[in-house]
């Protein structure tokens, strides 16, 4: 069942078009000129219940300013968005105790008191009884490995802690759809891989809706079967990850460390070069040709170790946006 | 109904929890509201008290309980909503099934429950200190005195909330509220009570809401002469009024919020 659908979504902001220098700044403050700036274009997906989907974009591509219509936050220039049979931007109260947003970047913990005390804020909020509240904080708490950090002020913990007390608070309320905005943004590498493994654990027993943005192919390759692309305000791909990385890099990267070190010349003819750092040498190489060029590579080269890996989902992202593919 | 006053009580007491952090500043904003035991000092110097048709122990109470008003009428919901909409905190709270106003209101209320011992403490000083304190109003009129203050205070607050709705159509609309500030100084009774005015300016304050937020509840306080009956359906009249415009105003932002950074 469809839990969330948009329709021909769309959203302009009207901003301020200013020229630089003094001429520019007199004329802004006599004559103030505006214009529409789309950041979303006939935008069209649903997402079924207890699907984890993430949505993938470059910065500004229209990802955050999608969630925060889905979410009710602004209201769409166009088009229609349902949420759990809800109208987000009339955020009935029944609709905003069936959702969450969890803002990387942005917190909703009070900083200078302990995250306990912004719980205690959410459960009387949210209408949970004290007994209950406790029972979930400590469920959340165990979940997310939280204890002491509870009793400590915003302010002193770490971004790991930090991003996982707001998971806390985020989430008291059993939400049964999830907008996840960069909820991984800062965090070093083992706290990255603790918030995905939560998030997966929280999705399995709730079966909860989950809607992620982030610049960490981590999150979406550990999370998501199914991507939304975005770029310039407008869905390009809806589908599996699998399928994305098949049909848009029909490549693989060869890492090879060699007996000596080579010019980049040298590599002519064994695919496209993307690095050489001394003894280690990066390719990427057309996957009906990978067999063929390995062989090459052995008889041509002291190779001392080869790997061949599908190359990394925001290279082929990047490489996409930049090759123009989806102009 | 026991779930609004949990809800209520939790609110109040984080806030209060929140506001102790910054204890050092409230006791700086409490001896920055000494702007009426300031004109007491000025009005007492002068011989002017005779000008106002005041006793010294009428204007000594009109100034102090002016001073208790004030501190307990300070409002500040337009520049912490401003700060809150350009960083983006307010979105969170938008998301959650309680309206951003209570708990600004919450926050308020907190920050009063903080000041209240630099207040006594003040109050105590130029009561042992002051001539011709003696001769209070009994408690009653003093429990009056005080709800009537928070009535002042919610009238005030509620005046400055639909003032903050321009923040969703400009980013710095708190320099709105400076505005405010001089017509407020002088027609609420904080300079000199009202009675003493010329009739031309009292009409004038009369047709504003400021008397009732300082005047009225500072008469009312110190136990000087009050239409009770009247000052209340003032204070109901213009909150029935504003009431209805900062709701229009915010659905009206709200269609325009653009949830900036966040």
């Amino acid at each position: 069942m469809a839990i969330i659908r948009a329709r021909g979504l769309g959203k302009s902001f009207r901003v301020a078009d200013k020229q630089p220098g003094l001429g520019g700044t007199l004329r802004h403050f006599f004559a103030r000129r505006l214009k529409d700036i789309p950041a979303v274009r006939d935008v069209s997906f649903t997402i079924e219940s207890g699907e984890v989907v993430g949505f993938l974009g470059a910065n500004g591509a229209g990802k955050t300013t999608t969630l925060k219509m889905l979410t009710g936050l602004i209201e769409p220039s166009a088009g229609e968005v349902e949420v759990a049979g809800f109208r987000p931007f009339r955020r009935q109260a029944a609709f905003l105790r069936t959702i969450t947003l969890v803002m990387g970047q942005k917190q909703q913990l009070i900083w200078d008191l302990p995250p306990l005390d912004s719980l205690r804020v959410n459960a009387a909020v949210y209408g949970i009884g004290d007994a209950d509240a406790r029972r979930r904080i400590d469920e959340l708490a165990e979940m997310l490995e939280l204890g002491e950090e509870l009793r400590r002020p915003v302010r002193k913990l770490s971004l790991g802690q930090r991003m996982k007390a707001e998971l806390l608070a985020a989430l008291l309320h059993r939400p049964s759809v999830l907008f996840l905005d960069e909820p991984t943004l800062g965090l070093d590498v083992n706290a990255q891989v603790r918030v995905r493994e939560f998030l997966a654990d929280y999705n399995r027993r709730t079966g909860a809706t989950v809607l992620l943005t982030s610049h960490y192919m981590g999150d979406i390759t550990a999370l998501c079967q199914r991507v939304l692309l975005i770029h310039q305000g407008q869905l390009f791909y809806d589908g599996s990850l699998q399928e994305l990385t098949q049909q848009l890099a029909p490549y693989r990267e060869v890492c090879c460390d060699l007996g000596a070190v080579y010019p980049p010349e040298a590599f002519r003819g064994f695919g496209e070069l993307e690095s050489v750092a001394g003894h280690r040498v990066r390719l990427l190489v057309s996957r009906d040709q990978l067999t063929g060029t390995i062989s090459r590579l052995l008889s041509t080269f002291p190779v001392l170790d080869l790997e061949v890996n599908d190359p990394p989902v925001e290279e082929i992202i990047g490489r996409l946006f930049r090759e123009g593919a989806v102009a | 109904m026991s779930r609004t006053l949990r809800l209520a009580r939790v609110l109040l007491s984080v806030q209060y929890a929140y506001m102790l952090e910054y204890r050092a500043e409230i006791a700086l904003w409490a001896l920055s509201g000494l702007l009426p035991l300031i004109m007491l000092a000025l009005w007492s110097g002068a011989d002017a008290a005779a000008d106002l048709s005041l006793s010294p122990a009428e204007l000594t109470r009109y100034f102090l309980a002016a001073f208790v008003v004030r501190q307990f009428t300070v409002v500040w919901v337009i520049h912490i909503f401003e700060e809150d909409a350009l960083q983006g905190r307010l979105s969170p709270y938008l998301l959650q099934p309680l309206h951003p106003f209570w708990r600004y209101l919450a926050a308020h209320i907190a920050e009063q429950a903080t000041r209240v011992p630099f207040v006594l403490a003040i109050v105590l000083a130029v009561w042992l200190f002051g001539a011709g304190a003696s001769g209070w109003p009994p408690p009653s009129t003093w429990l009056l005195g005080l709800l009537v203050t928070h009535l002042a205070f919610l009238l005030r607050f509620l005046l400055q909330s639909v003032i903050t709705m321009a923040c969703f159509w400009s980013e710095r609309a708190a320099a709105l509220d400076r505005l405010l500030l001089i017509p407020y100084l002088f027609l609420s009774g904080l300079v000199a009570p009202l009675e003493a005015f010329p009739p031309g300016l009292r009409r004038l304050a009369a047709a504003t809401p400021f008397p009732s937020m300082v005047d009225f509840p500072a008469r009312l306080l110190s136990g000087g002469e009050v239409d009770l009956l009247g000052g209340l359906a003032t204070l109901a009249a213009w909150m029935a009024l504003l009431l209805p415009l900062y709701l229009m105003l915010w659905r009206a932002g709200l269609r325009r919020y653009a949830a900036m950074g966040a």
